[in-house]
């Protein structure tokens, strides 16, 4: 893991670059080590002349040290453990090199040459090796960097040059050219770096806060990313972005969702259509399958019409997170009592979920293999056998309407298959057939003219015998 | 001498006042845990057994006790006063709730003795008049007791007869265990007398007639004895006929026989109830009003003798008509009567107005082989371990039997459309019938039963784990035939530079005292089992299914379309080599890896491993330019630099690692190295050189599509041979090979302790990188990696090859779904424990 950074100053004035040594308080003549919990840092200057003077940090990171370190949150029965790309590209470890290399320049303080600590100089910074592609990171370094006083310069790297097919790898080297504080230059990077590197935190701690506010002070908070670097910076911790923002808490941690919960307004009308239809069929016996952290479970508690709720997952981890969304444990005997949640599966018969009032799979049926369907029909048409069925799914006729979901993509990794209006009714009346019950139709959000809508419904009721 | 019967399954319920000596009986009849006296659980429930306020919760506490006790069908004894109707209510309902008979040893004895008696006893002060009340109680009550449903009453009204007494246990009338057989059950006959006949020829029975020439029994000349299974009568041309077999053989010994719906209505109309003639009936009653008087008093007696249903063979076979749910074998109650004659229905009836009968048969998890009748089926067909052997003779279908323990089925076609049926037949439950799996097969704790391995424990968390990954990846539980186990790589190498070598694996077998094994190349592809089959049916599949291919996990390995593409091409390979007819089988299921790695790894490879590779390369030469620079400048980093090109070399050898098992998607072999199972047999006692020689012959006949196994057989008592072996993996690794496994050549192996590891994978040096890391191979970096602890993943190794073969096993024994799913399911399970996945 590597950075240079290189003082050239302005021909036009009388500075020796290789003051820069004075600057950073490095000797230009030493190769300096220290150790470092992930290495060894490396400290030298490539090049000092007049003109130009150069500095390289190199950090030798102990990949199998760190691996075999529990303090740095390996995931030890995730492959990557040993195989990752920590020795190489920089990181938030990179910034805690810095962090420990150069305190005393990142005050500002020289007693040397205190008119070029407090004024901006050209400063170039290279990082050879930085990921800046993947769902989050996408331009993400031109937003941290650019407002700054940075240009910035990105070459990609390709991922496998025996494989061009591949494409460009999620590396690119950067070039960050400007002039800027050195001191902040170098705060700059030791907050960026971990804000940029989000996937990896190491070390968040409680005095974070203040460290933020000691490395922030005179560019951060004019930021215009500042909200998103203050709560990538201390790792989504709720408690402490808003201790350091002064701001209200409004970012609620987020859950372990198996299903994709779509765009917020969606979510909400698709749970009222649902609550709608079990209110239409005078539902007071409710399964909610597949409830995942709880959504539906938590509106459903609120009415009290509902006097029987069963939350059944075939996730342990989301039935444990909906217990806590629904505050079971601090709950009544009485509301335990009318709230249960069951480890299941909608593709095995279980006693414990028959003769409910209603049944709701909401979101569920795309996240079960086709093949497996009828065992789902089997387990809960004809066993659970409820009076009712909700069963909501997207509507893939309406898919072309979002910008952003390439064609033929489906709206969430999980799902096995989107349905259009027409392969869902086919489905579903088969099913009702099939089972002795009578399916209506709903839509549930904004309706397309041609496209329909988002989400589609279907009310299932038992014919009486 | 007093002998008092009692059902040697049934509650029995003491009642008689304090002091008529109720425990001193119980403790000299009954076993030490068979009596729950309330005494003793007021004592556990308050800490003082004569604490009259303690009551309540000592009976609640009682009676919990009791019904696990009758749950389990044991014997068991309330001693308490029991004197009054509402305390005994409550105990005959639990025996009922348990469909146990509830029976009463009353002590009516007089007031004196009783007064005397707690006169002497220390430890409780019972004053005389409530002896008094007690005896009022127990003396008014006793003439009701029968009705209160006591199905036994016995009466003690003297200390003598108290001394006098002694207890016989009787079995239940439907409990004949001791009978072993071997049976032939046969189904519903309806008065086709003639087919009977047949059938019984068929059998292997020689008809003995009378003077008339009319059949009166049949016996079997190895002793082999017929079941009926009810519905003999009703309907047909012969029922008469039938009778008098049926009833010579059961009277001769030569046949048992349960009663049907038929025979019971048949008992209340010749015994002048008023019954709606229908169904048949009809021609019964008019065939019997020719026969003597003294003929239909021996047929009412007959058929009402019946008991309505039998367990036989030690627990083993189970016969009723209508079949039975495990909860009610052997009990006695009117519901399982009920049961036994009419089976359960929904309460729902039909298009043809005929009642919807529940498919107990679904729902069946018992060991105990259910045969049964009274619903008419197309054909026999094995749903859970029971079958319906009514085929609808009479209404023109055909008369089976089953052999048992055989388990064959035997049938004969009926002469003719005897009786127009309601409706068609239908088979005796749905479509997906065995198919249905519940949760209760697979939650919580639970334990496997393998041949190989004994008993394999699965704890809850394992199953939690197993239960997602099963419901939200695996391929339908119909087709999942089995798993592979993990499997271990030997300890760590002595041999410096190597993490793995196959010096240890060598000496792992020698400890397990294996000295022939085989060394079978890895393919650096992706472990696949594959199921071929030519015959959907075999495997519950739609028309035009050919199989599947899945991973080591259970998930679909291909796409649908390019699954069929290759499973196409496989069935032909099959066809080419003649394996369908030398395996006697339409199916077979193999086990391989699929290769090239990067089908199914693909995006690992890219996103893990070319990924560390490029950054690993563009990082270490960006530093090698630094400090170049730095050198040319004359800074002395040249102990960094070295250690610099030390990485980048590594980085490069890292990509050399992973490129070689990226190859196009359109080049898909497979590599068998196994046949695990096909129709009628497991081949795990077959030697790994027969196996080799199944798989040699698929590549004989598609070259193209199946890629051979290189192979080595060692005999590790002889240090050439070893050393040899020794060379061969090395060269097979340094020109990039993934490694070798090494196999007892002899197959499944068993040790003095144990079974001997199925295999040992000895991974190649290079191959380790995209494990360990790039720069694994430095020195240090070796030296702490050799800390591998290989003996969790060894004892996971064999219980997950146990279950296997297990599930294997049902699978050929044609076992019900739940049964095959249970095995295939607990390695899944197994599999969700966290374990170092670099071993």
């Amino acid at each position: 893991m590597l950075m240079t950074l290189t003082f050239e100053p302005d021909p036009t004035t009388d500075v020796d670059a290789s003051v820069l040594g004075y600057l950073v308080h490095k000797h230009p003549g030493r190769v300096q080590s220290f150790p470092a919990p992930v290495g060894d840092i490396h400290v030298f200057y490539p090049e000092v002349s007049r003109e130009r003077c150069t500095i390289a940090v190199l950090l030798e990171v102990d990949a199998v040290g760190l691996a075999r370190e529990k303090r740095f949150r390996g995931d030890a029965l995730a492959l990557s453990h040993y195989v990752n790309d920590r020795p190489y590209a920089a990181s938030s470890m990179f910034a805690v090199a810095l962090g420990a290399v150069f305190r005393t320049a990142m005050t500002g303080r020289s007693d040397s040459y205190p008119e070029l600590a407090s004024a901006p100089i050209p400063l170039r910074i290279e990082l050879p090796v930085i990921s800046t592609r993947g769902a989050e990171a996408e331009g993400l370094v031109r937003r941290l960097f650019e407002p700054l006083g940075w240009a910035v310069e990105e070459t990609p790297i390709p991922l496998d040059p025996e494989h061009p097919e591949w494409g460009a790898s999620r590396y690119s080297s950067l070039v960050f050219s400007g002039r800027v504080l050195l001191s902040h230059a170098l705060r700059q990077l030791y907050v960026l770096l971990p804000v940029h590197d989000d996937a990896k935190h190491y070390w968040v701690g409680d005095d974070e806060v203040a460290k933020l506010t000691r490395a922030g002070d005179g560019w951060l908070a004019e930021h215009p990313e500042r909200e998103l670097i203050t709560r990538r910076y201390l790792a989504h911790q709720s408690s402490l972005v808003s201790q350091a923002d002064g701001a209200p808490d409004d970012e609620r941690a987020t859950g372990t969702a198996t299903a994709d919960p779509g765009p917020a307004p969606l979510r909400a009308s698709r749970a009222e259509a649902v609550l709608r239809a079990l209110s239409d069929v005078h539902a007071h016996r409710v399964v909610d399958m597949g409830c995942g952290p709880g959504a539906l479970l938590t509106r459903l508690a609120k009415d009290r019409s509902f006097t029987e709720i069963v939350g059944t997952d075939v996730s342990v981890r989301a039935l444990e997170s909906a217990e806590r969304t629904l505050n079971l444990r601090a709950a009544s005997d009485a509301e335990r009592e009318r709230i249960r949640l069951l480890h299941g599966s909608v593709v095995y018969r279980d006693e414990r979920v028959r003769g409910f009032d209603a049944v709701v799979l909401m979101e569920v049926v795309e996240h079960v293999d086709e093949s497996r369907l009828p065992a789902l029909e089997d387990a809960v048409f004809a066993h659970a056998a409820p009076a009712n069925v909700v069963v909501t799914t997207p509507n893939a006729d309406y898919n072309a309407l979002y910008a952003s979901l390439p064609a033929g993509r489906f709206r969430h990794d999980d799902h096995r298959f989107e349905w259009t209006r027409g392969e869902f009714r086919s489905w579903a009346s088969s099913v009702a057939e099939r089972n002795g019950y009578d399916v209506e139709f709903r839509p549930v959000g904004a309706e397309d003219p041609t496209r329909g809508s988002p989400t589609q419904l279907a009310l299932f009721r038992r014919r009486s015998s | 001498m007093t002998v008092l019967q009692i059902p040697d399954r049934s509650l029995v319920v003491l009642v008689g006042p304090s002091g008529s000596g109720k425990s001193t009986f119980a403790a000299q009849h009954f076993g030490e845990f068979e009596t729950l006296s309330s005494d003793t659980f007021r004592g556990m429930v308050s800490n003082d057994d004569s604490d009259q306020s303690a009551t309540a919760a000592a009976f609640e506490a009682l009676r919990f006790v009791a019904g696990k006790r009758l749950e389990a069908g044991l014997l068991t004894v309330i001693d308490a006063t029991s004197v009054q109707p509402e305390a005994r209510k409550s105990l005959v309902s639990l025996a009922k709730q348990h469909d146990l008979l509830p029976v009463a040893i009353v002590f009516d004895l007089p007031e004196r003795v009783c007064v005397d008696r707690n006169a002497t006893r220390s430890d409780r002060d019972i004053p005389a008049r409530v002896v008094r009340r007690q005896l009022d109680q127990l003396r008014r009550g006793l003439r009701g007791l029968g009705r209160e449903g006591f199905r036994t009453v016995h009466v003690l009204r003297s200390e003598d007869d108290v001394a006098d007494a002694t207890i016989r246990r009787e079995p239940l009338l439907n409990d004949r265990s001791g009978e072993t057989g071997p049976f032939d059950a046969i189904g519903d006959v309806h008065g086709c007398r003639s087919e009977l006949e047949t059938l019984l020829g068929e059998l292997g029975y020689v008809i003995e007639r009378d003077s008339d020439g009319r059949p009166v029994d049949a016996a079997h000349p190895e002793g082999r004895r017929a079941i009926f299974l009810g519905d003999l009568v009703d309907r047909g041309p012969d029922v008469v006929g039938v009778l008098r077999l049926a009833m010579g053989m059961v009277g001769s010994g030569n046949a048992l026989a349960v009663p049907g719906n038929h025979e019971s209505k048949l008992v209340r109309a010749l015994r002048g109830a008023k019954v709606t003639v229908s169904h048949g009936l009809e021609e019964t009653l008019a065939q019997l009003s020719a026969e003597t008087p003294e003929f239909r008093d021996a047929v009412a007696a007959f058929c009402y003798d019946l008991v309505s249903h039998l367990v036989l063979d030690g627990g083993r076979l189970v016969v009723a008509h209508a079949g039975l749910k495990e909860q009610y074998h052997g009990r006695a109650s009117g519901r399982v009567r009920n049961f036994a004659l009419y089976g359960e229905t929904t309460g729902e009836t039909d298009e043809f107005g005929l009642p919807i009968r529940y498919p107990w048969a679904v729902d069946y998890r018992g060991s105990a082989t259910v045969l049964y009748g009274h619903t008419p089926v197309p054909s026999v067909e094995w749903v859970n371990n029971t079958a319906c052997l009514d085929t609808g003779c009479v209404f023109g279908g055909a008369l089976s039997a089953m052999r048992y323990p055989e388990r064959e089925v035997v049938s004969v076609p009926a002469e003719q459309v005897w009786y127009e049926p309601v409706r068609p037949l239908v088979p005796a439950v749905a479509e997906r019938s065995g198919a249905h799996l519940t949760i209760e097969d697979v939650s919580g704790k639970f334990v496997v039963e393998t041949a190989d391995h004994g008993r394999v424990g699965i704890s809850e968390a394992q199953s939690a784990g197993g239960l997602e990954v099963m419901s939200r990846w695996a391929t339908d539980p119909r087709w999942l035939t089995y798993l592979p186990p993990t499997m271990s790589p030997p300890t760590t190498a002595t041999e410096a530079g190597y993490l793995e070598h196959p010096a240890e694996a060598f000496s792992s077998y020698r400890d397990q005292g294996v000295a022939d094994v085989i060394c079978e190349e890895k393919h650096m592809g992706s472990r696949a089992v594959v199921l071929v089959a030519r015959d959907p049916s075999r495997f519950d599949a739609p028309e035009g299914w050919r199989g599947v291919v899945h991973t080591r996990t259970g998930r679909p390995f291909f796409p649908a379309e390019q699954e069929r593409t290759f499973l196409d091409a496989l069935h032909s390979a099959l066809d080419t080599s003649g394996l369908w007819t030398e395996l006697g089988s339409d199916w077979v299921v193999l086990d391989g890896e699929i290769l090239p790695w990067s089908l199914k790894a693909g995006d690992l490879i890219r996103d893990l491993y070319a990924s560390v590779g490029t950054a690993a390369v563009a990082a270490t030469s960006a530093t090698e330019a630094v400090l170049d620079r730095a050198i040319s400048n004359g800074v002395d980093v040249s102990a960094l630099a070295g250690r610099n090109r030390t990485r980048s070399d590594d980085a490069r050898l890292f990509r050399d690692a992973y490129r070689r098992y990226v190859g196009p998607d359109s080049e898909v072999r497979f590599a068998p190295f196994q046949v695990l199972a096909a129709e009628g047999s497991t081949f795990e006692a077959r030697d790994h050189g027969w196996h080799l020689s199944v798989a040699d012959r698929l590549v004989d006949a598609a070259p193209g599509l199946v890629a051979p196994t290189a192979r080595r057989r060692v005999d590790l008592s002889d240090p050439e041979s070893v050393q040899q072996a020794v060379a061969w993996w090395t060269e097979l690794t340094e020109a990039g090979g993934e490694g070798m496994v090494v196999k007892p050549f002899a197959n499944l192996t068993r040790t003095s302790k144990n079974l001997a590891q199925p295999g040992i994978k000895v991974r190649g040096r290079e191959y380790l990188r995209i494990i360990y890391g790039p720069d694994y191979t430095v020195p240090e970096n070796l030296a702490r990696l050799r800390e591998r602890d290989t003996g969790r993943k060894r004892s996971l190794a064999v219980r997950e090859y146990a279950l296997g073969l297990e599930a294997l096993r049902r699978l050929v024994e044609r076992e019900p779904l739940w049964r095959r799913h249970e095995a295939v399911f607990a390695v899944l399970a197994l599999e969700s424990d966290p374990l170092d996945p670099r071993l």
